[in-house]
């Protein structure tokens, strides 16, 4: 399983999926989020082990 | 399909933008980025090489990247950060300050930056100037904007600048142009612009040189330089008007890549072509108090918001 987090909160996903897969299975725009892994910005096309970690990072800000 | 290729070099690509059909590693993102701000300053001719220009920073993504952008390609930019007095109970304005700090702990000593703490100087930050009349949250950004464009401008002008310069993206335009399309508010439409020229009363340049690039791609620069910023929305934004044209502008960007690019450099040239004739400026006059150009007789409206008779009532 991996580890996505995201706002605050932590969830679980299975692996074996792009980025962007993982994205709009959370029900996010991919347009609205960067991947961050290790620190270190990942393309959304970027395809995830069987485990570890991502880091989604909303980048729609303003008011 | 796997990863892109880097378009310069064939490495792992980190960020791919389809409206552009350019998929970049990250050394050459940093590069396009500076380049084509570059670019837009000169395109727009916001300001000149020998120019010394006032960036406004908040502690968020955009005006961070502005600020090393800027630095990056030579120009003398010091900073501005106003701390408006937003608590909200997670001491908002307090941790945005410290990112702005802790940024500019690292330029160069003869990189200044300007801080303006609005309680210290006028008595009352924003929630107390906004009061907690009928408005809600809606009246307190208002106030937030004038605040900050007031003491922008007068600081700029009283420091002497050549330029105001805010770290607004393209993401931000489109939603302000969207906003103003629904409603066809031409008087605002007249006015958008990545520049908004100096006038005379004190009225300083205001320009936008990341008006050209996705929300996704400054906070990426901001990722890949390793800017550390504050990720969390300003607690009175959420469910703002603005966030929800954003989401829907990348609902559709999401079905047709480069609907936002075109939306809004097709605006920029349809304003050219002055498609809006007799909408002008109001005659500004200079305010009673502080002398900045306002459109209306008397007291500006930042003078009569924080005008001390005012400061018990609601």
């Amino acid at each position: 399983m991996v580890k996505v987090h995201f706002r605050d909160t932590e969830i679980e996903r299975p692996g074996k999926i792009t980025i962007r897969e993982l994205i709009k299975d959370l029900g996010l725009n991919p347009q609205s989020v960067l991947a961050v892994r290790e620190g270190k910005l990942v393309s959304n096309e970027t395809r995830l082990g069987e485990d570890g970690e991502i880091k989604l990072i909303s980048v729609i800000s303003g008011g | 399909m796997g990863v892109h290729r880097c378009r310069k070099c064939a490495a792992d690509s980190v960020i791919n933008m389809p409206q552009h059909r350019l998929a970049l590693c990250a050394s050459h993102f940093v590069e396009w980025v500076e380049k084509s701000t570059l670019d837009f300053i000169g395109k727009h001719r916001m300001f000149e090489p020998q120019d010394r220009v006032l960036v406004a920073v908040s502690g968020g993504k955009d005006s961070l990247s502005l600020w090393r952008i800027l630095l990056n390609l030579g120009f003398h930019a010091d900073g501005l950060y106003i701390d408006l007095g937003i608590d909200a109970g997670c001491a908002y304005s307090k941790r945005s300050g410290d990112y702005v700090r802790n940024f500019a702990q690292n330029l160069a000593p003869d990189v200044r930056l300007h801080i303006l703490d609005l309680a210290s100087a006028y008595g009352r930050a924003v929630p107390e100037l906004a009061g907690r009349r009928a408005g809600g949250r809606k009246k307190l950004c208002s106030v937030c904007g004038l605040v900050k464009r007031h003491e922008m401008n007068r600081i700029a002008h009283e420091l002497g600048y050549d330029a105001i310069v805010t770290g607004h993206n393209l993401d931000d335009e489109a939603a302000v142009l969207f906003g103003n399309t629904l409603r066809w508010d031409v008087e605002y439409l007249v006015r958008q612009s990545p520049v908004l020229p100096g006038a005379a009363l004190g009225l300083a340049k205001r320009v936008k040189p990341l008006a050209r690039f996705y929300e996704r791609e400054t906070a990426a620069y901001a990722i890949v330089s390793n800017i550390d910023y504050i990720e969390d929305e300003c607690p009175f934004s959420k469910g703002a008007t603005s966030i929800r044209y954003k989401e829907v502008l990348n609902s559709m960007e999401a079905g047709s890549p480069g609907t936002k690019l075109q939306f809004y450099y097709s605006f920029l040239r349809a304003r050219k072509k002055e498609i809006f004739p007799g909408y002008d400026r109001p005659d500004l006059q200079p305010c009673e108090k502080c002398g900045q150009a306002t459109g209306i007789p008397g007291l500006c409206a930042f003078c009569r918001l924080t005008d001390p008779e005012k400061a018990g009532g609601q």
